[in-house]
């Protein structure tokens, strides 16, 4: 049968780079127009500054515990800065920018030694990375802001990428559906961490819903401005788990878990779910029934 | 399903009764469910065994090359294009481009018109303009012409009639042109085919759209499967391309790269049946072909688009509706409710431009930024990025850049100003917020459990009986915690 | 003012200045790597995915398979080139399988009606083909006139084995397309369809019902 392959050869300035055998060294002038820059993982750090955000903050704080404490697991010293508030995201996709940027100019400063930040969640995590060059373009605090970016990880996937996290399962046998949230797969191309986090549980069967990739509907002020179609989005998502066969689904975002967790107890259907860095905290520290930490659905 | 209205205020306060009608329409939900999910199933499929991301790198390269060089580019064609013997004409906005056509029609006692498929005419309402002057304007695509038959416009850029099924399609062609009732599609397409050859020996002028216009060549391109491009553009006496003026291309060379790019991007397709390239009009000796051709680049708000480099890249769209086939949004509402010529993703930032933010307040807000339209776009248009930009020109929410789309700053509401600005003060002082969230998690017996749109669909969500910053403070493991010591001032 | 110059000076003086220039040193090419068999039978199995029938013949016995097919169909007549290689081999091979043989040697004008009624199948040339898209690239002529490929409902076309591209930018490339393009330059992937009744695929809409491709040489 004939061969599929594609070559794409870019000359540049006379030089042909071969898509298919070599990594692209993207001179400053192209980036205009490719890709993203591909990002290299660091060593592991000795210490790391977590930004909480204030969903975890507020709602599910376990969730933010657990993700220290599976730090802490790999040996990793967790610096919490008490300043933190909020990246600025809710106005910032609200279109008041001002405002945005007064709040993420307070927390720039937070970070002042060179130690990665990491961030339990894909859509601050976005905001903080891809965003905040944006909105601080033209001024003073740029430099200040693109720093800040640089350094930002998603937290699921530092574990996997920067830390090789090994999880051994203590837990139960079990079925979880995964929910990676729009952010995290497409603002911080992490789509392919949770799979391969929960994939290390020997006693979790993961099972995956229909259309994986679609949103859930929160959309952060779209679930109040839009609510018939953000119902309708997260009314089938929590279908569509259940179909799957899972009784309990994880993500990667607390506000995607607001929302689909909420949607399945406001309906009545037998879904609950938690924040992966719950659950994956769960499945490898001994089981202590009535621990304070425990999970919330 | 309602048609939209052709006063834009109301498109606007439409928006959600027909969002609302079209989610409790179970027919509206199953045919758009179905359609978008095979669309996307076929566009993966398509592009197996290609290196995507640099196939998208270079149509997105291609583009913005021809758009950094769009008004030399566009006088390199006119000036190829005229001496090839096709006639250029420029129009300012969709009125112009209308009145051109009708001169032409009228300079050739044009009466009858065919159409191939052309979204700018749709821009035009072109069809509604040249029956208003007595000449007749034919659809023939056929999705194009059950929608005129029907007397509606288009749900889908690509897909006309995707919101209707056999049935509803049956009925229609029964009605409006006394085709036997049939659930066999072979039978309904046979018999609009006959009705349509018909028409195409009768018509003076054909009228069609344009995919890619090569300044370097001459060349307008049209991509098509059923044949009815090529027929509009070569059975009448003259033929009329219409287009928008960010469609040309700088080089024949251009074309490939951006051909597979929207075949597969669009329906799946390795490559439509038909790509035609028109480069003159017939020439002494030939037997057939229009013996005039003429091109109208209609501008209709996209050189002001031009004039932003972030905007711009809108400019960079050919058009393949592969956003609207991955938007969660335009799935379950359908092409109609957003009463707009182009809706989903590419409309919401499009139309802002064309009719006013005032006039279309509704598009960027109906998205839930999920992404989806940015990381199928065949040209890497930053949709969800754009989105926001229109979101803050809606409520002029940046006083460092300067809002520049008509209506801007038309969402702006002192409740909701002051709302954000409370949410500012409160959360750029750490101590304030640090006191606030513990008095709520104190106090979160008293959270109301119903929360307006938000518990419509799902229960209020419960604060945590302690703060992440007040476990983090009581834990003695990282000896670390920095929270009593004062930071560094943030640079200001 | 005119609406041209109008529309010039907006896009000429820009709010953001010039925009940015895109390298044009970058320039990409897509390259595969097939061999003449490898590209006909890619070329075959994309035609034939898309409903197009595809036949390989000798350089002397294509003739014979033209008649085959045109029987099968029950063709009262084809439409021929009169001045290409393919019209007088046909013309000259007097084969006795083969209809009514027609020119497309008068204006449409002049017989439009019949045309678009009583013509049951046309034989073309091609200027080669697309392995990588199941293509074919026809360019119309005086000779060859551009509805003589779309209106009946069987479209028979002609291609050498040996010019099957790999390609549509190689063909560009190869065939110097961008020093002069004809009047109409066509590629053709399979007979007319439509799936706008509820994505269900329907053939020949307005074209025609059937492409079929005898591939010369292929032996």
């Amino acid at each position: 049968m004939t061969r599929e392959t594609l070559r794409i050869l870019y000359f540049y300035s006379g030089i042909a780079v071969d898509s298919t055998s070599t990594v692209l060294q993207t001179p400053e002038q192209v980036k205009i127009i490719m890709t993203d820059a591909i990002r290299v993982y660091p060593p592991k750090p000795r210490k790391v500054y977590f930004y909480g955000t204030c969903l975890i903050d507020l709602f599910y704080p376990d969730a933010g515990l657990a993700g220290v404490q599976l730090l802490e697991r790999e040996g990793i010293e967790v610096v919490f800065p008490q300043n933190q508030t909020c990246c600025g995201q809710p106005a910032y996709t609200s279109g008041y920018h001002d405002e945005a940027r007064a709040v993420a100019a307070s927390q720039l400063g937070l970070f002042p030694d060179d130690w990665p930040i990491v961030v339990p969640s894909g859509s601050c995590g976005g905001m903080m990375r891809k965003h905040y060059p944006d909105l601080f373009r033209g001024t003073p605090q740029a430099d200040s802001a693109n720093a800040v970016a640089g350094r930002v990880w998603e937290l699921t996937d530092f574990l996997l990428n920067v830390c090789h996290i090994k999880l051994d399962d203590l837990g139960e046998p079990t079925t979880v559906a995964l929910h990676t949230s729009c952010s995290a797969r497409r603002e911080m191309g992490v789509a392919d961490v949770g799979p391969r986090l929960l994939d290390q549980l020997k006693n979790v069967t993961r099972v995956e819903q229909a259309r994986p990739e679609e949103c859930c509907g929160f959309g952060g002020t779209f679930a109040v401005r839009h609510p018939e179609i953000s119902g309708a989005m997260v009314t089938d998502k929590v279908e569509s788990m259940i179909t799957a066969g899972a009784p309990e689904f994880v993500t990667t975002d607390c506000g995607c878990l607001m929302n689909i967790a909420g949607c399945a107890e406001k309906a009545e259907r037998p879904l609950t779910g938690q924040h992966i860095l719950s659950f994956l905290w769960q499945r490898v520290s001994t089981p202590a029934p009535g621990n304070d930490d425990g999970a919330q659905s | 399903m309602n048609q939209p209205s052709q006063h834009p205020h109301s498109v606007v306060q439409e928006f959600h009764p027909r969002a609302r009608e079209a989610l409790a329409n179970p027919q509206i939900r199953a045919n758009f469910r179905k359609a978008m999910d095979g669309l996307m199933t076929k566009r993966q499929t398509a592009f197996e065994g290609w290196e995507l991301e640099a196939l998208r790198d270079l149509g997105a390269n291609i583009r913005q090359r021809a758009l950094s060089k769009l008004p030399d580019l566009l006088e390199q064609l006119e000036a190829n294009l005229t001496a090839n013997g096709v006639q250029v004409h420029w129009a300012n906005d969709g009125d112009e481009a209308c009145q051109i056509i009708r001169d032409i029609c009228v300079a050739r006692e044009a009466k009858k018109v065919i159409k191939g498929k052309s979204m700018v005419s749709e821009e035009m309402e072109l069809n509604h303009y040249l029956e208003a002057q007595g000449i007749e304007a034919l659809e023939s695509d056929l999705g194009e012409y059950i929608v005129q038959l029907a007397e509606e416009t288009p749900s889908h850029i690509i897909m006309p009639a995707i919101h209707k099924n056999t049935t509803e399609i049956s009925d229609l062609l029964h009605d409006k042109t006394g085709t036997e009732r049939s659930h066999d599609v072979n039978y309904l397409t046979a018999s609009a085919r006959q009705q349509l050859r018909e028409k195409f020996m009768q018509a003076d002028v054909g009228v069609s759209g344009v995919n890619f216009a090569v300044a370097e060549t001459g060349t307008l391109c049209l991509v098509e499967n059923e044949g009815n491009g090529r027929m509009t553009t070569t059975a009448p006496a003259c033929h009329i391309a219409v287009t928008g003026i960010e469609k040309v291309l700088e080089k024949l060379d251009d074309v490939p790269p951006l051909l597979a790019l929207l075949t597969r991007s669009a329906t799946g397709q390795h490559i439509t049946t038909y790509f035609n390239m028109i480069s003159r009009p017939r020439q002494p000796g030939e037997q057939d072909g229009p013996e005039a051709v003429h091109l109208v680049l209609v501008d209709n708000g996209r050189s002001s688009i031009y004039q932003d480099n972030e905007l711009l890249e809108t400019l960079r769209c050919i058009r393949c509706g592969a956003c609207m086939n991955h938007c969660p949004v335009y799935t379950r509402v359908g092409g109609h409710t957003y009463g707009t010529t182009y809706p989903g993703p590419i409309g919401s930032i499009l139309m802002p431009h064309l009719l006013g933010l005032d006039e279309t307040q509704h598009m960027p807000t109906a998205s839930s930024l999920c992404g989806a339209c940015g990381e199928v776009c065949p040209v890497k248009i930053p949709i969800p990025d754009l989105l926001v930009r229109l979101r803050r020109e809606s409520v002029d929410g940046d006083k460092l850049r300067v809002s520049e789309v008509r209506g801007h700053g038309v969402k702006r509401r002192r409740v909701e100003s002051l709302a954000w600005l409370g949410w500012q003060w409160m959360h750029s002082r750490p101590q304030l917020y640090r006191l606030g969230t513990a008095v709520s998690a104190r106090l979160r017996a008293l959270v109301p459990q119903k929360l307006g749109a938000w518990t419509r669909y799902r229960s209020a969500p419960r604060l945590a009986p302690q703060t992440l910053h007040q476990m983090m403070q009581k834990r003695t493991p990282t000896a670390a915690n920095t929270s009593q010591q004062p930071h560094r001032e943030a640079t200001r | 003012m005119s609406a041209r110059e109008q529309i010039l000076q907006r896009l000429r003086e820009r709010r953001d200045g010039p925009v940015p220039e895109v390298p044009a040193s970058l320039t990409t090419s897509m390259v595969r790597d097939w061999s003449a068999a490898e590209k006909l039978d890619r070329f075959q199995q994309l035609m034939e995915s898309v409903h197009g029938e595809v036949h390989r013949t000798s350089a002397t016995d294509w003739i014979d398979t033209l008649a085959d097919v045109l029987e099968k169909r029950g063709a009262r007549n084809l439409l021929i080139p009169r001045l290409h290689d393919i019209g007088a081999q046909i013309l000259a091979s007097d084969h006795p399988g083969l209809p009514e043989l027609l020119h497309y040697d008068a204006p449409i004008e002049d017989w439009r009606p019949t045309l678009f009624n009583d013509v049951d199948a046309a034989v073309t040339s091609t200027r080669g083909a697309i392995a990588e898209t199941g293509t074919l690239i026809v360019w119309p002529t005086a000779d060859e006139p551009r509805l003589m490929s779309l209106v009946p409902p069987v479209h028979i076309a002609i291609l050498e084995a040996d010019q099957i591209f790999s390609t549509f930018q190689e063909a560009i490339a190869l065939q110097n397309w961008a020093s002069r393009m004809p009047t109409n330059a066509l590629l053709v992937s399979g007979p007319s369809k439509t799936a706008d009744i509820e994505q269900t695929l329907a053939y020949g809409v307005h074209g025609p019902k059937e492409l079929i491709v005898i591939v010369v040489g292929a032996d």
